[in-house]
């Protein structure tokens, strides 16, 4: 089981050999309910990690916590060997940590192609003073617009590019969400359940499209439901369960894993993970 | 009945100063609501912070008219920054709930009796405009327009106050369209949205609060300007309701909106009180007499602005194809 992604035997919150994104003891509890109590966690850099669990096992909350979204009880985590804890969330999102919503956000009044211009970060014109001076941001617009016509055309929304973000479908919203998360071209991007409801005819390029992001550079966190699209495309596996993490591996090893297995099925312990849909397991032991 | 005479009324309601007062602070309701999504109710706040900071630099200071311009925008953008910094970080209603008890707070402070000398009490200020008339180029004399005539002062207060509007509504057109106000539609949108790409929504949503606000407040000091009285009873609830309904007429998220929708208002309900009288006075509204047509007139107009919400939602300048996913 040798790998060169972590130091030593994976285990639950093993340290990496080049950790992008290190969080110590996390916990957030809501009323009496523990969502998050994570020991330690560390995301290497440069690969594909993916952050699965059954529902409610805090996937979303450390996904919140992590971006500054919400306020964890105690805990700190360091970016990149900065600390964010405490820091607001636009300032993780200018760090390059960008992250997608579970529940889309798509700007429903604003066009597709303003979607996207709205991800680039660094516009001369969103300044106020600057925003009267049109000889200053036009080339730059200019040149994000012309970036962001790539990235559409790539998540096949180029036909969309002028009509609001609310004509679109729910798949069509997650993928432009996902699209206008890479227009500032993130360290880190984190996406939440980034293929519920894309139509499976697109999952494909998609998957390549993520890969794609590996080559480029990027380091890549989702979390995700389908065992396929984990088996298919990450390096990584990180489980969640109750708030901890219960387990974590290459994907082959982790599949494999009682822990895992126990963790989404229950009852079902015999079968293989990789061949059922974890959805309606997950369902079916709610 | 002389419709002529109605229909002259109804023009001169169109270049009033008051419509040009209520159009540039529902100019500053759109960038704060239309653009930004604010919920702010106190919009008759910012007006009287403009009037009364005018009124009281020129009467206590001594400062001429500039100075006291400046100094009643000074009074409004301050006033936004005090009233964003608690509540613009929380949810959107608590803004609501603040811009409303601040404003009749405010109203409460200028007509309490402490301040008396300086703000004029519940009786508020008066001439306080002549170092502004005194800008006035136009000839001493009457200039007629049809039924009604302006005297200079009347005429050159509505070409200042309409020449204010052009170019705010210039000034907004380029703001709007800028990648700045492409950031404020995206807050009005979903505000985490626009965080999570790395913009500053708070100091976004202050901006927009000062920016609307300053404009309203140019629109308090035309209010007051043109009789040269300030009084605390003009600036209540009703003032921002107004304004609410001049907006919503005219369509949120617009400049012209806003511009036709005070027109529109001010000219309909003076239409409604011409021919409504004529009618009086023909016999014809026998259950009527002519003191109680000024109520009915505001009666009809709000049964005009609920069809135009039920049949036209979006405004008269609004897209349509923007308001049909909010339902
Ligand atoms: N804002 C909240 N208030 C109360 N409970 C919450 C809140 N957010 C999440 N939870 C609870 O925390 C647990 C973890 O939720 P979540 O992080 O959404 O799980 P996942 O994304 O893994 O499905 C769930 O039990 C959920 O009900
Ligand atoms: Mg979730």
């Amino acid at each position: 089981m040798a790998n060169q992604i972590s130091i030593g035997e994976p285990a639950p919150g093993c340290k990496k050999v080049d950790p992008i994104l290190v969080a110590n003891k996390v916990t957030r509890v809501f009323g009496g309910l523990t969502a998050v109590d994570v020991e330690h966690m560390e995301i290497p850099r440069g690969l594909i990690t993916a952050l699965i669990g059954p529902n409610g096992a805090g996937k979303t909350t450390m996904f919140n916590l992590l971006t500054g979204f919400d306020k964890p009880n105690t805990g700190e985590w360091t970016f990149d060997g900065k600390n964010l804890a405490n820091v607001s969330s636009y300032k993780v999102a200018r760090m390059g940590m960008i992250r997608t919503f579970q529940l889309t956000k798509a700007l429903s009044l604003l066009t597709v192609i303003d979607n996207m211009r709205l991800g680039d970060q660094k516009n001369p014109g969103e300044g106020f003073f600057q925003a009267f001076l049109r000889p200053v941001w036009k080339k730059h617009e200019a040149k994000i617009t012309l970036k962001a016509d790539e990235l559409l055309k790539r998540f096949k929304l180029d036909a969309k590019r002028e009509d609001y973000a609310a004509a679109l479908s729910g798949g069509q919203r997650k993928l432009l969400e996902m699209a206008r998360a890479l227009m500032s071209d993130p360290k880190l991007v984190m996406l939440d359940e980034p293929m519920a409801g894309v139509n499976p005819a697109l999952t494909q390029s998609l998957l390549e499209h993520i890969k794609g992001l590996k080559e480029n550079g990027t380091t890549v966190l989702f979390v995700e439901h389908d065992m396929h699209m984990v088996r298919h495309i990450s390096d990584w596996v990180i489980v969640m369960a109750e708030g901890k993490v219960v387990a974590e591996g290459p994907p082959a090893d982790v599949m494999k894993n009682p822990a895992v297995i126990d963790a989404y099925l229950g009852a079902h312990a015999n079968s293989d993970l990789g061949d059922i849909d974890i959805n309606s397991a997950a369902k079916e032991t709610n | 009945m002389d419709w002529l005479n109605a229909l002259n009324l109804t023009f001169g309601e169109f270049i009033g100063a008051y419509t040009a007062a209520y159009v540039l602070c529902a100019l500053g309701l759109a960038v704060h609501f239309g653009f930004t999504g604010l919920l702010n109710f106190g919009q008759a706040a910012f007006a009287a912070l403009g009037a009364y900071g005018y009124s009281i630099a020129t009467l206590s200071f001594g400062w001429p008219w500039y100075s006291s311009v400046l100094f009643g925008l000074l009074c409004s953008a301050a006033f936004a920054v005090v009233l964003g910094i608690p509540t613009l970080r929380l949810r959107a209603d608590y803004l609501a709930i603040v811009t409303i008890a601040a404003a009749q707070a405010l109203k409460f402070a200028v007509s309490a009796s402490i301040f008396e000398n300086v703000t004029g009490g519940s009786n508020g200020l008066s001439q306080f405009g002549d170092s502004f008339y005194a800008l006035n180029p136009i000839p001493k004399g009457r200039y007629d327009f049809g039924v009604f005539a302006l005297s200079e002062n009347e005429l050159f207060i509505r070409i200042v106050a309409w020449s204010l509007i052009i170019l705010i509504a210039v000034f907004l057109f380029f703001l709007t369209r800028s990648p700045w106000g492409r950031v404020l539609k995206g807050i009005r949108e979903d505000e985490d949205a626009v965080r999570s790409l790395g913009k500053n929504v708070f100091s976004y949503k202050l901006q927009s609060m000062i920016v609307g606000g300053s404009i309203a407040s140019l629109g308090g000091m035309v209010f007051v300007m043109s009789s040269q009285t300030n009084q605390p009873s003009n600036w209540g609830t009703n003032f921002t309701f107004m304004l609410w309904t001049i907006l919503l007429l005219g369509g949120a998220a617009t400049i012209l909106g806003p511009i036709v929708g005070g027109m529109v208002f001010f000219g309909l309900l003076m239409f409604l009180q011409s021919v409504m009288e004529g009618l009086v006075n023909m016999g014809w509204l026998p259950f009527l007499d002519i003191a109680q047509v000024g109520q009915i007139r505001f009666l009809l107009v709000g049964v005009a602005l609920m069809l135009l919400v039920i049949f036209r939602p979006q405004g008269i300048f609004g897209n349509k194809k923007e308001l049909q996913f909010n339902g």
